[in-house]
């Protein structure tokens, strides 16, 4: 990496921060200047992704190691971005973009500070997938907590109140059992750098070793919290049912973080010594749980949203169970599932609104009475403003099957693609010759089920949906609402023409993790920049 | 002093865990900043208990008699995100009292 694309590393913390910093300064009533800040924030964001993902998926090799304040690395915090992290980064960006375009129509001008928080849920989803130190990720996952209790709130009134106060308590509790984790693996390694950990682990006495994997489980605890594993979840599909469309919509990638974060951590820390394999029976028994629960979810609901809210866990337990399953060699296609879903369940929250919006029988009578008693006019002059969308109905139903195909993992779109690369990376493991054991068995059985569930599951809202809707009535969607989510569609599209690149990246992302040493070598012999301190002063930068 | 330190933060926890289980949002919020209290305590019975010694490596002096200053340092950033987060869920709590006219943790105006 040469020198300015060296620096490009810490930018997607520092452009979103400048912007809501920035956003801070206009009245709300400037929501034009507001909107293109955050806009031109997310686009910058996205460019430098895009940057980060072209370096790290050219064969070059791995060299993103950014260590701030010039610290050496197990005294400072690094920052790392290897092929997972630079996905990770696009895959925010990207779903980012999308959301906030979607909430430029008039989401973002039913609450105050939309942008600010929206800028600084970004950072905390960039810093966390950055950061090569536990505490560090502590404080990035805290300012990501903090922005989405805002934007759970975002636009008031009683139900998401009472969710985002559910939601607010349960994640105080897991930040608990995040600190303690981390107190716990401080007190018996001596350092907080990933790298470092890495490399300790496999050499700590056994007296200690309990009380480290005791720590660690109760880390676990936190992101499986917030990728809601079964006896964890019930405050999901609450929360993101209540919460606004573009929110619900960007709230589909926190989910991946608590996935993300135990991926890097399982692979890293317990890829050998003693350890090894630490806690992949609970990802698998947990996964399996999660899985079950999410499939009986999306057939039991009655609204979309709820649907939607339990897709998220379908996603989460089969990510998880791969996980479990794998022993630290997860296959590259649960990578791609991962990018796949996300991508899925956001278009698919933003959607639920643009058809809900006509559909609703309740809130149409609501709209005939306020008409006649000529109230709610200041809404309706705000919906007419902008670009409607031609053909409403017909781009809405394709979407809407665009979504159901990739929920249920049928061909041609990346959902089939994904669960197909996954499974039959499942089907060869093993020796040669073997059948596959019992636990594999249940994962495809499972995978698949849950597939025709939500196959089920989102025909029959369909139908009662596009086809039999009594009223007839066509909801008002601008172009700028239905432009994101066809993005999303447009890009599990190209996930699926350009799957052979793709899995390309997935499999050499995968093989780069299940060699920790790469990462920790990176780290530890990750150069000081010189020359602009004297080298006696230099000499000093121990604490 | 480690045991006074332990027993402290054992009472603190179980007060704090039955708290956050009642239905009221106050007692909620106060199970929660006991909670935190506890957990502040272990992040700081982490790096050792000592009393008396400054976190300060001069020459000459053999570290295992000094604290360690990491864990304060932890326990420091710890204090100001568990604080910020209260107060963010204080203001939630009165919204809520303000929607639904009461403070129960689902807003269900039962005596119980």
């Amino acid at each position: 990496m040469s020198a300015w694309t060296h620096h490009l590393i810490i930018a997607p913390i520092l452009v979103p921060l400048i912007a809501s910093a920035l956003l801070l300064f206009f009245d709300e009533r400037k929501r034009l200047q507001k909107a293109m800040i955050s806009l031109a924030s997310t686009i910058i964001l996205l460019a430098i992704a895009i940057i980060l993902f072209g370096i790290e998926s050219s064969p070059n090799g791995f060299d993103g190691v950014y260590l701030l304040g010039n610290w050496a690395a197990p005294f400072g915090i690094v920052l790392v971005v290897d092929g997972l992290s630079a996905l990770m980064l696009l895959l925010a960006a990207l779903l980012g973009l999308a959301t906030l375009v979607f909430s430029l129509a008039h989401w973002h001008a039913v609450g105050a500070h939309y942008h600010s928080m929206f800028q600084l849920l970004l950072v905390g989803l960039n810093g966390a997938f950055l950061t090569g130190d536990l505490f560090n990720l502590f404080v990035f996952f805290e300012v990501m907590l903090a922005a989405s209790y805002g934007l759970l709130l975002h636009g008031s009134g009683p139900l998401r109140v009472k969710a985002g106060m559910h939601y607010i308590a349960v994640n105080l509790v897991a930040a608990f059992f995040f600190l303690i984790g981390v107190s716990l693996i401080y007190g018996t390694t001596g350092t907080l750098n990933m790298a470092d950990l890495a490399a300790r682990i496999p050499q700590i006495e056994p007296d200690r070793r309990m009380l480290m994997e005791a720590g660690a489980g109760v880390l676990g605890v936190a992101f499986l919290i917030k990728a809601g594993m079964w006896p964890l979840c019930f405050w999901l599909p609450t929360a993101y049912n209540a919460a606004a469309a573009p929110v619900a919509g960007i709230f589909a990638i926190l989910s991946k973080l608590g996935i993300y974060v135990i991926l890097r951590l399982t692979m890293l820390l317990f890829a050998d010594g003693p350890s090894a394999g630490f806690g992949s029976e609970v990802l698998l028994f947990g996964g399996i749980a999660t899985l079950v629960f999410g499939t009986i979810g999306v057939l039991a609901s009655q609204a979309l949203g709820r649907l939607a809210g339990y897709s998220v866990l379908v996603s989460s337990g089969t990510m998880l169970m791969v996980l479990g399953i794998s022993e630290g060699t997860i296959s590259s296609g649960a990578l791609l599932y991962l990018v796949s879903s996300t991508f899925t369940i956001g278009a698919l929250f933003m959607l639920i609104e643009l058809v809900e919006r006509g559909q609703d029988a309740g809130a149409n009578v609501l709209t005939v009475t306020m008409e006649a008693y000529g109230d709610g006019e200041g809404q309706q002059v705000e919906e007419e403003e902008g670009v409607m969308m031609p053909g409403t109905m017909a781009i809405l139903g394709t979407c809407f099957a665009a979504c159901a195909i990739l929920l249920s993992g049928l061909p041609p779109l990346s959902g089939f693609i994904s669960k197909f690369a996954m499974l039959s990376a499942m089907m060869g493991t093993g020796a040669i010759g073997t059948p596959p054991d019992a636990a594999v068995w249940t994962l495809i059985v499972l995978v698949i089920l849950s597939g025709v569930a939500a196959l089920i599951a989102m025909t029959r809202i369909g139908i009662r949906t596009f086809w039999s809707s009594l009223e007839g009535t066509v909801p008002r969607v601008l172009v700028i609402e239905l432009v994101p989510v066809m993005f999303l569609l447009a890009l599990t599209m190209v996930l699926t023409i350009q799957a052979g690149p793709a899995m390309r990246y997935m499999d050499t992302t995968i093989r780069t993790l299940s060699q920790p040493s790469i990462y920790i070598d990176a780290v530890r012999n990750a150069a000081r920049v010189e020359g602009w301190r004297k080298p006696a002063e230099a000499g000093t930068g121990e604490p | 002093m480690e045991l006074v330190l332990s027993i402290a933060i054992g009472v603190m926890t179980s007060c704090g865990v039955w708290l956050i289980l009642r239905p009221r949002t106050y007692q909620v919020i106060v199970g929660l900043s006991l909670l935190s209290y506890a957990v502040n305590l272990f992040i700081f019975g982490v790096g050792g208990v000592k009393s008396n010694v400054p976190p300060i490596l001069e020459d000459g002096i053999d570290p295992s008699t000094l604290s360690d200053p990491v864990p304060q340092a932890l326990v420091l950033t710890a204090i100001v995100i568990g604080f910020a987060t209260t107060a963010l869920f204080l203001v939630v709590l009165l919204a809520s009292r303000g929607l639904t006219g009461n403070d129960h943790v689902d807003g269900r105006n039962d005596p119980k």
